[in-house]
């Protein structure tokens, strides 16, 4: 391989795409609206298709004869970069809203970086990203101001989500050796500098949508190094089923 | 807009503007200036191509599309997927916007309105039906991921906005 630490950069940022992704389209024909669950699988769809862009050129660094799609379905569990926060469950609807508000803004915090690399490839697709997450934002963000100031029980289901999906969001700001190196060389992020610009924009929202900014000192991370919670593998036995089961199928 | 960036060759229009947008039909390609460059080299035509959104999945369609339409003269395409720089609504041609209005989906307005739209703030897009601008946001995303989906207030018709991207 011509450089194995961006390889395991793009993955470490693409696989959070992708994995989210996957739970956002688990929900297709189950949103709890029609407008809503159109909502969630265009949002699925933007994060899928940044994902390509971003595993065509992984590939294109892998020099042996491998696709997107090996990249996408043919790899162990172990071998998945992404943030344990966005394999977290569908629990509810505010575990879907929570999940992607708190993806969300750091999701776009961390393209207005990197759409300054030097690396063309990774700022072309950050700017296109960029004008895609604003939307996610705007939409995730909106839902939990509507949930946690509206009825006693949304407010509820909204604070249990936060509280519960707080304890990942310390990792999105763990920096593999990949993502350390990258940085270094300057053409990755040093994603530690807006960690604190991070917490601030969310819990501006928290306090708007009149809930509580969790004061949990407990993080738990391992996702970025292939240290997956229990819902991965379940995840991963749906994404790979038809080309585990049909090997290089395709339709 | 779209004559400053984008490089076509003039003998290839003809062939371009028969294929459309499968979602909109009645754009072609050249109306949503998502063919950035279009040159015939040694018997064989090189497209740019970008896509509206990311996970646009009408990308593959037109590529597919463009194809079919270029074999028809005997001709052989490459169609190579470009994102930067990246597809703007600014980059839809005047004739595009009125065609997508006829067809019944509102224009996107500037980038500010568009903003005080989907907030809720204001009430600015236009009904294609009955023209009247007392309508509200139902989603922020509609059909398609490049649109919203809007009510009129006045005639009651359900209609989608084409959002700004910019």
């Amino acid at each position: 391989m011509k450089n194995q630490n961006l390889y395991n950069y793009i993955l470490t940022i693409a696989d959070n795409s992708l994995i989210l992704a996957q739970r956002l389209g688990e929900l297709c024909g189950h949103g709890p609206s029609l407008e809503t669950d159109i909502a969630l699988t265009n949002i699925s769809l933007d994060l899928l298709g940044q994902t390509r862009s971003y595993y065509q050129y992984a590939a294109k660094i892998l020099d042996e004869n491998k696709t997107e799609d090996d990249i996408a379905f043919l790899r162990i569990e172990r071998e998945y970069k992404n943030c344990l926060l966005v394999e977290q469950p569908n629990t509810h609807f505010g575990y879907v809203i929570g999940r992607q508000f708190l993806f969300d803004v750091y999701h776009l915090m961390l393209m207005e970086k990197l759409q300054n690399s030097p690396d063309e490839t990774l700022s072309a697709i950050a700017k296109k990203g960029i004008k895609e997450i604003s939307y996610h934002k705007r939409f995730s963000s909106d839902w939990v101001k509507r949930l946690g100031d509206g009825t006693e029980e949304s407010k509820a289901k909204m604070q249990e989500a936060i509280d519960d999906l707080w304890r990942f969001t310390d990792e999105l700001f763990f920096m593999t050796n990949a993502e350390k190196k990258l940085a270094e060389e300057g053409i990755g992020v040093d994603i530690s500098t807006f960690k604190e610009k991070y917490y601030q924009e969310v819990s501006e929202v928290l306090k708007e949508a009149t809930l509580t900014v969790p004061e949990n000192k407990y993080f738990t991370k391992g996702g970025k190094e292939g240290i997956h919670s229990e819902h991965m593998g379940y995840l991963l036995a749906d994404l790979q089923y038809m080309q585990r089961t049909y090997p290089n199928m395709s339709w | 807009m779209l004559t400053e960036t984008a490089h076509i060759e003039n003998h290839l229009i003809p062939v371009l503007e028969t294929v459309s947008d499968p979602e909109i039909p009645v754009l072609t390609v050249l109306d949503l200036g998502v063919i950035r460059e279009a040159v015939e080299k040694d018997g064989v035509v090189h497209i740019k191509l970008t896509p509206t959104y990311s996970g646009c999945p009408a990308m593959d369609v037109i590529s597919d599309d463009l194809k079919a339409a270029f074999s028809e003269i005997g001709k052989e395409v490459k169609v190579e997927l470009i994102l930067s720089p990246a597809w703007s609504t600014d980059w839809i041609s005047e004739t595009g916007m009125r065609k997508m209005e006829e067809y019944g989906i509102a224009r996107p307005l500037s980038e500010t309105s568009d903003k005080d739209v989907l907030l809720g703030n204001k009430k600015l897009v236009k009904c294609p039906q009955c023209g009247s601008t007392n309508t509200h946001l139902v989603s922020q995303f509609g059909s398609t991921a490049c649109k919203a989906l809007f009510k009129c207030d006045d005639c009651q018709e359900p209609f989608d906005y084409f959002k700004c991207l910019k």
